[in-house]
């Protein structure tokens, strides 16, 4: 069986790991843009504060490729598949053939259009190790950085930069920061903290023209800057399977088996959209997570064996300057709201836990998101008492039988 | 493989299995002087309410939702024990956020800490186990 599996990060890593649990002699081939050994993508703001190098960026130990047996084209750009011929085409002319292709291809980040935009030389993404290297050279203690984007990615580039410029001014459109995954209670939590530790927030703004180091937003606020970075968003990278004839919407199609509308291709991660079982909706959820346990499960299948993805939620953890935020599905239903450990905020629906968001006291929050993730009939458990504090105290004593004392369910 | 279970039955809220854990942990030899006057950080906790007690400690789960979750490769599954790798971790707390036991902890130390099984303590057993004095953690290999 001949394996190629395209992308080199969570969820070609997932991919590669799950097809080695059922075939451990198959050849794989991993494919990957980007010349680099695995690495961790989220830590490349913990790259530029100086937490973590290249070295321990790594995503996998330094031995992975070869204890998994696989053979490495890294640096090399695939451009075409051809599903009919099972084969891919790489930069250059050369062709990879497949029995079974897994695309793990990410996203790509969305420039928004800006009058001038070309004529800036320091202008950045913040997407790769390659980003954040060109940041770290580009940056002196006298940059002012304007970053366009006020999203998890946005905000951990301004926390990377922080200790290393003398300014950061953060624009967006939305009213708040983190607006997809906080409310306006927590979105101001947040801002005000990083307030605290000198960004500057341009908020229900947008920057309509660069010139000669001045952007100029659609307020008319002027502001000078010396590096740009834009964050206002990421898309999945579809390419490959929607010039190969596979069904796309904003991201690949995938049913929970990982398998693309095209035979013997599967994709996972932020390239393709699939179940959010606490919305019941079909949506791209570009995280880490959620593009591990895809791959995983596609390489499962890929290789024989059989697992299928039937729990996937949005989840985040993010941290800024030690404040902590974690949220967890959608923010549907009646809240419970309390304020007595930081902020939290619970959303509950027909008798299950639908999402939340949670602001400092993180601790055992992983709770909550097991009763979003398996759906649990909050009339089962403990409601009142574990709206308080999470806790499996407030599970039935089968339920922990089970889950602590090993008992068979 | 042998793992931790709780008899929820014989728990006596003692939190013994607390200090012993936290014990465990540190380089001093003499239980006493290790936690005198110190706050304790156990990978183990008790929960109790009323007349319900039992603690709880990382399962070492089959399908580690902390593991798969990682953010950065710190966490892994090593001889079926959940390690960490300090070097590696950043204290993103994603698998916070994913234990469904809430059995790894946040620290201000900038890496998130959860029980490893002592593998790496001088005893090399579960030192919790040990300390129980009623049997209410065990650790077995049986399949119950
Ligand atoms: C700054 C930052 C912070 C983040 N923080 C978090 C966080 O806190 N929590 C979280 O859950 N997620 C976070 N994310 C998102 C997380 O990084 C992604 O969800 C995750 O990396 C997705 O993995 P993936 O394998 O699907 O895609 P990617 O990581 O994007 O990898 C795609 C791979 O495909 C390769 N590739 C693409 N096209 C081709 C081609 N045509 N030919 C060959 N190779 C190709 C690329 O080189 C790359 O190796 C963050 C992202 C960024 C940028």
């Amino acid at each position: 069986m001949r394996y190629v599996v395209i992308g080199n990060s969570a969820a070609g890593i997932g991919a590669i790991e799950g097809i080695r649990q059922a075939d451990p002699d198959g050849r794989i081939t991993v494919i990957s843009s980007e010349p680099y050994h695995t690495y961790s993508r989220p830590l490349i703001s913990y790259f530029l504060m100086g937490k973590t190098d290249g070295e321990r960026m790594r995503y996998r130990p330094e031995g992975f490729y070869e204890s998994n047996g696989c053979e490495t084209m890294l640096g090399v750009k695939a451009v075409s598949v051809d599903p009919g011929r099972k084969t891919v085409t790489l930069e250059g002319g050369a062709s990879v053939e497949y029995d079974k292709l897994f695309v793990g291809a990410g996203s790509v980040p969305f420039v928004p259009p800006i009058e001038g935009l070309e004529t800036v030389t320091n202008r950045f993404t913040f997407m790769t190790y390659d980003d954040a290297l060109a940041l770290k050279a580009a940056i002196t203690p006298a940059s002012r950085v304007l970053i366009v984007g006020a999203g998890l990615i946005g905000l951990k580039c301004a926390e990377g930069v922080a200790g290393s410029v003398a300014g950061i001014t953060v624009v967006d459109l939305a009213p708040g920061a983190l607006s997809s995954i906080l409310d306006a209670e927590g979105s101001a939590i947040v801002r005000e903290h990083l307030e605290s530790r000198g960004i500057e927030f341009r908020l229900s703004d947008s920057v309509a023209k660069v010139s000669g180091g001045v952007a100029t937003l659609v307020s008319g606020a002027e502001i000078e800057f010396d590096i740009l970075v834009l964050a206002v968003g990421v898309r999945p990278d579809t390419a490959l399977i929607r010039d190969a004839g596979g069904k796309c919407g904003r991201g690949i199609l995938v049913d929970s088996f990982m398998r693309s509308s095209l035979p013997d291709i599967y994709a996972a991660g932020d390239c393709t959209e699939s179940l959010d079982v606490s919305s019941g909706t079909v949506k791209v959820m570009a995280l880490l997570p959620n593009a591990y346990r895809q791959g995983e499960v596609a390489g499962i299948n890929m290789a024989g064996g059989s697992a299928e993805l039937t729990d996937a939620i949005p989840m985040n953890a993010i941290g800024f300057f030690g404040l902590r935020v974690a949220t967890a599905g959608t923010y549907e239903g009646e809240a419970y709201t309390d304020r007595k450990n930081g902020y939290k905020k619970l959303f509950y629906k027909d008798d299950t836990l639908k999402g939340f968001i949670i602001i400092g006291g993180i601790e055992k929050c992983g709770i909550y998101t097991s009763l979003v993730r398996e759906r649990v009939p909050l009339s089962r458990i403990n409601f009142p008492l574990i709206r308080e504090n999470p806790g499996l105290i407030a599970f039935s004593r089968s339920y922990r039988d089970a889950k602590l004392g090993g008992a068979a369910i | 493989m042998k793992r931790v279970y709780v008899n929820e039955q014989w728990c006596l809220a003692c939190h013994l299995c607390e200090y012993y854990c936290a014990f465990a942990n540190q380089d001093e030899t003499d239980m006493s002087t290790a936690l005198k006057g110190v706050p304790i950080r156990p990978n183990i906790r008790v929960e109790q309410l009323g007349d319900v007690c039992f603690a709880v400690n990382c399962r070492h789960c089959d399908e580690p939702l902390c593991v798969k979750g990682c953010l950065t490769g710190a966490l892994s599954v090593r001889d079926g024990v959940i390690s960490i790798d300090r070097d590696k971790c950043v204290g993103c707390c994603t698998c916070v956020v994913s234990c469904p036991y809430g059995a790894v902890t946040p620290t201000e130390d900038g890496v998130v800490q959860k029980c490893e099984l002592c593998v790496n303590t001088r005893d090399g057993e579960p030192l919790c186990v040990k300390g129980c004095p009623n049997a209410a953690i065990v650790w077995e290999s049986v399949v119950r």
